[in-house]
Parts: C-alpha cells; structure tokens; sequence
C-alpha cells in the first residue's frame, strides 16, 4: 500500500499494532520502550525494534522528545505506520531518524501484531509479508 | 514550498549551523503537510522543560543548541519546570534533580526565552490577538490559544516549537489556514447536564477528547454563564490529553463558532451520567497523601477562590497550588498565599504535579481537579488519583 513519507529509510520487521491512538509522553518509557499508558491495549508490551502501527498520536507535546530519547536509548521502534501522523510524532521521527509512512487505512492492511511487515519510507510503501 | 531567497540562504547554511538545522525541520514540517510558504509568526511557547520529560537526552539536546549560539527572534515563553526554581528545596525536590532542572532553564535563558515556566502563558504575559499566527507546543495552552482566543496554531513538538522561535516563521498548514479550522462533530451537551466547576469541564473534556481523539468538536448547549477562562481551559486540557484535540468551537462562545458549518455533521450526545461515571472512573484511591491543583496553572482569580475556601482551616494533607510566577508574586502581594500558608497549604510556582517528580518524593494517591491530570498521574507519575471537585478534595484535607 502506498501513503506520504514522514521520515524516510527502509525497515522491515515484527509488528506491533495498536488499534487506539499512542502518546508517547506518559505513554511509552523512553529507557525500556515499554508501553505504560494505564488501561492501553498495547500496556506492558514492548515496542523496541518492533514496526509500531497505530491510526494516530494523542496527548502530550513532549512525545518528540520521548520518541528521540528512544532513538537514542536503543530502545526505538525499527518504523512507524500512521493512518494520519500529526506534528508531535513527525517531529520526533524525523529528529530520530525513524522511517515513517501515514496516510495508511489500517482496516485495509488488516495486519496483526507478531506478523511480518515492510516498511519502505523512502518511497512511501508499505508491505504486510505474512 | 515557496522560500523567499533570505530563506533559502538559510537552508543553505548560511546563516550559521543552528539556523540551518532548525529551519530544515520547519521545511521538511511544511513539505510533509502541504505547506505553500513559511508565515512569520507573533510568539512561541516551547513545551519540553522538566528534566522527568525530557532527561539527559533533552538536556544534551538544548546544551547543544545554546552552544552553538541559538537566540530566539520573537517573544517566547517556556512550559513548567519539573519543580519550583526558587522554592525547591524547601518543597522536598530532590538535589540532583533540581542541578540537572537548572541547567535546563540556563540553556533556555541563554538563547534568549523568557523563564515564564508556565502552561497558560495567555494569563502571565503572553496573549496572542484574533488571527495571529503562533507556534505553540503546550497541548492545553495550543487548544486554549486556538479556540478561545482565536489565535492559530499547530500542535508544535518542543524541538518544532523551538525552531520556530530561532527562525521566526513557521510553516503554512494545519490550523494557520482557514479550511482546518471547521469542525468535524458535534458534541450536544443535554439541557440536564449542569456544569459547574472547572473539574466537570475536566470531566467533560476527557470524556469527549476520547471519542473524538484528534477531531474538531462543536459543542452546544454549554451555558454562557458557565463558560469561564478557567473552565475553558479545563475543558481543552483534558481534550487534549485524552485524545488530540487542539481546537474546539462552542455556539456562541469562542470567537470562530458561529461562522462555522455544522449541518450533517456526526453528533455525539453528552448525557449527565457521562460527568459522573468520569469523576468514577479516574478516580483509582481513596485518601490522597497530597492534593495538587492548578492544572492547568491557576488565575488569579482561582487562587484567590482557593485562599477564600482555606481561611481558617487546618489542612491535615499537603495541599499544593500550582500556578506561574507572575501569578503567584500577584497572589502574595496581595495576601492569598499567606493564608493558603497559614492554612497549611503552599504556593508552588513554575511546575505542576504532572512535570514533577512526585513518585519520587513519598507521594502515591494524589487528589486533583484536573481531568488532564487524572490522565496523566496514573501513567507518568505512578499515582493513584482521587478525581473530585474542589470542595470535596477540600474537604478530605481537614
């Protein structure tokens, strides 16, 4: 499937899909990558070296840090996939040089964590290959 | 994207590295969202201040950027710090912490941005007119500047905002242009829901900010009345924590709504039982060891209600006011902190309980009366949280 390039680069990996919207801020723990957003489907799980799938960002303005410190850390997602990418993670992919592809139906995909998905940012295509 | 021949230069490094680096974000912003130019903008307030945000990564990150020289070019104003940067010791804050807090606000005062340290720059010196173009980063101060004041901006990350401030321009798209201003469902308030406080704003705001997550609502049938500064910046905090929610309209209130087109848009339906089964289900404790309001900061105005409430009593909890500096050296001039004091209270200035580190200082229940803070305490801050109204936190205290 084709959508618009946020950050570009090549990953190809483990999904981890979210079907409600992620703030990083709050959310994910920028030293171990663990989600910990109380009562989030995703909580407790892990989304290092994973490609995370989630429809938006929600909450906090500080996510662009919080995605930049996982990068940093070592504990980054390997892309990510929106239905519709807003600023706070854009900014943080792009500073942490995360590829990233929004403008995906993820309905469409119908992909489900565990199976095995390509992300090509550079041209904007994503490829579910389970 | 149109870049003027001073902007291309600047692409170009030829401004210097730092101009080159901050502009090419702004660039790359506007080519993701379909931007036609850079518009010069009136004010920045960059979020990403407490050294529990942002850490030794955000540190080195702005250590960096003040090494090399960055100075901002308009009015810009900085979010709350993880603590109170004159009073911290005495409130507990940790030693190292704190060193590492004030090498943070030495970075910002170095490139030049006012340590305003507050989310509601609007009530401490830094009010946008109708239609201004800002950049702005704070979630609540973004909804409340866009939908209440009317000026416009996007939702900036705390790097975006930044290289907003050190270039002066931000990039043409999102909620600068008219067309992303509409709202896209509308949210009916029944006749019986009557809300009073700030903290049913709050409960309000979570409540629809999930449904909605990064919408436009349009609310009807919130009463004039009722419709305060500090409810409405309750009401968009809690938005924009629970879901994405950076504008809002309300009928015959905020400045845009009732130029707005409605008609066949999705409505959701707010019935009284929706206020109470939030209070209910953001409240996970009992008996808080520490109630905190003024999230977001506290106006005069609240902090004087606050001193009326607590003449006289004997608080038995540490009960915290936060609000900004400006505010609070108004509210001492004039006697509210002295009797917040009195009554056992304190007046915390330039932080709040989501940026500070309280799990680390004893505290595991925390009362508040914000919806944006029941939120975030639970996941941030490893709090239970007693979500409740003024009084009745007021109440648990004596």
């Amino acid at each position: 499937m084709k959508g618009r390039i946020i950050s570009p680069g090549v990953a190809e990996g483990e999904a981890i899909v979210s079907h409600e919207p992620i703030g990083f801020y709050g959310g994910v723990d920028v030293k171990t990558g663990k989600v910990i957003d109380c009562g989030h489907e995703l909580e407790g799980q892990t989304i290092t070296d994973k490609i995370l799938i989630f429809p938006c960002g929600k909450g906090s303005t500080v996510g662009s840090y919080v995605i930049y410190g996982l990068k940093k850390n070592g504990v980054a997602p390997l892309a990510i996939v929106n239905e519709e990418t807003e600023t706070i993670v854009a900014t943080g992919v792009i500073l942490a040089g995360i590829p990233c592809v929004d403008k995906i139906d993820l309905q469409k995909l119908d992909i489900r964590s565990g199976q095995r998905i390509k992300v090509d940012a550079d041209n904007g295509i994503v490829t579910r290959l389970d | 994207m149109h870049l003027t021949s001073d902007e291309e230069k600047m692409l170009a490094g030829e401004h210097g590295p730092v101009l080159e680096r901050s502009f090419r974000l702004l660039v790359r912003l506007g080519e993701i969202y379909g931007a036609d130019k850079m518009i010069p903008i009136g004010s920045v307030q960059v979020a990403g201040v407490s050294y529990k945000s942002i850490g030794d990564i955000g540190l080195e990150f702005l250590e960096d950027y003040a090494s090399q020289g960055a100075k901002v070019k308009v009015l810009t104003f900085l979010n709350p710090a993880g603590m109170d940067l004159e009073n911290w010791s005495a409130l507990g804050f940790p030693k190292e912490f704190a060193e590492k807090q004030l090498k943070i606000i030495d970075a910002f005062r170095s490139m030049g941005i006012i340590i305003s340290a507050t989310c509601t720059p609007y009530l401490a010196g830094n009010l946008p007119r109708f239609g201004e173009h800002i950049a702005w980063s704070e979630s609540s101060a973004v909804s409340f500047a866009n939908s209440v004041i009317g000026a416009r901006t996007n939702r900036e990350g705390g790097p975006s905002a930044l290289a907003a401030a050190i270039c002066g321009v931000s990039a043409n798209y999102g909620l600068h242009q008219n067309e992303a201003r509409k709202p896209n469902i509308k949210i009916e308030i029944d006749e019986k829901l009557d809300l009073r406080s700030g903290s049913d704003f709050g409960a309000l705001g979570y409540y629809v900010g999930k449904q909605v997550k990064n919408k436009i609502p349009f609310f009807s049938g919130i009463k004039t009345e009722a419709a305060t500064t500090s409810t409405l910046k309750a009401l968009g905090a809690a938005m924009a924590a629970s879901g994405a929610v950076a504008l809002y309209h309300i009928r015959d209130i905020t400045p845009e709504a009732n130029n707005m087109p409605v008609e066949g848009l999705e409505t959701l339906h707010v019935e009284p039982e929706a206020i109470e089964e939030t209070y209910a289900k953001l409240t996970t404790g009992e008996v808080p060891d520490i109630v905190i309001v003024g999230c977001p900061h506290s106006s005069l105005l609240e902090v004087e209600k606050i001193a009326n409430a607590l003449a006289g009593k004997s608080l038995k909890r540490p009960f915290w006011v936060c609000t900004s500096r400006v505010i609070k050296h108004t509210a001492d001039d004039m006697g509210f902190t002295g009797i917040i004091e009195k009554a056992g209270g304190m007046v915390v200035a330039d932080t709040c309980m989501v940026v500070a580190p309280i799990e680390d200082m004893g505290y595991r229940i925390t009362g508040v009366n914000s919806g944006k803070a029941a939120n975030y305490l639970p996941g941030f801050c490893k709090q239970d949280v007693v979500f409740a109204r003024l009084e009745d936190l007021i109440s648990k205290c004596i």
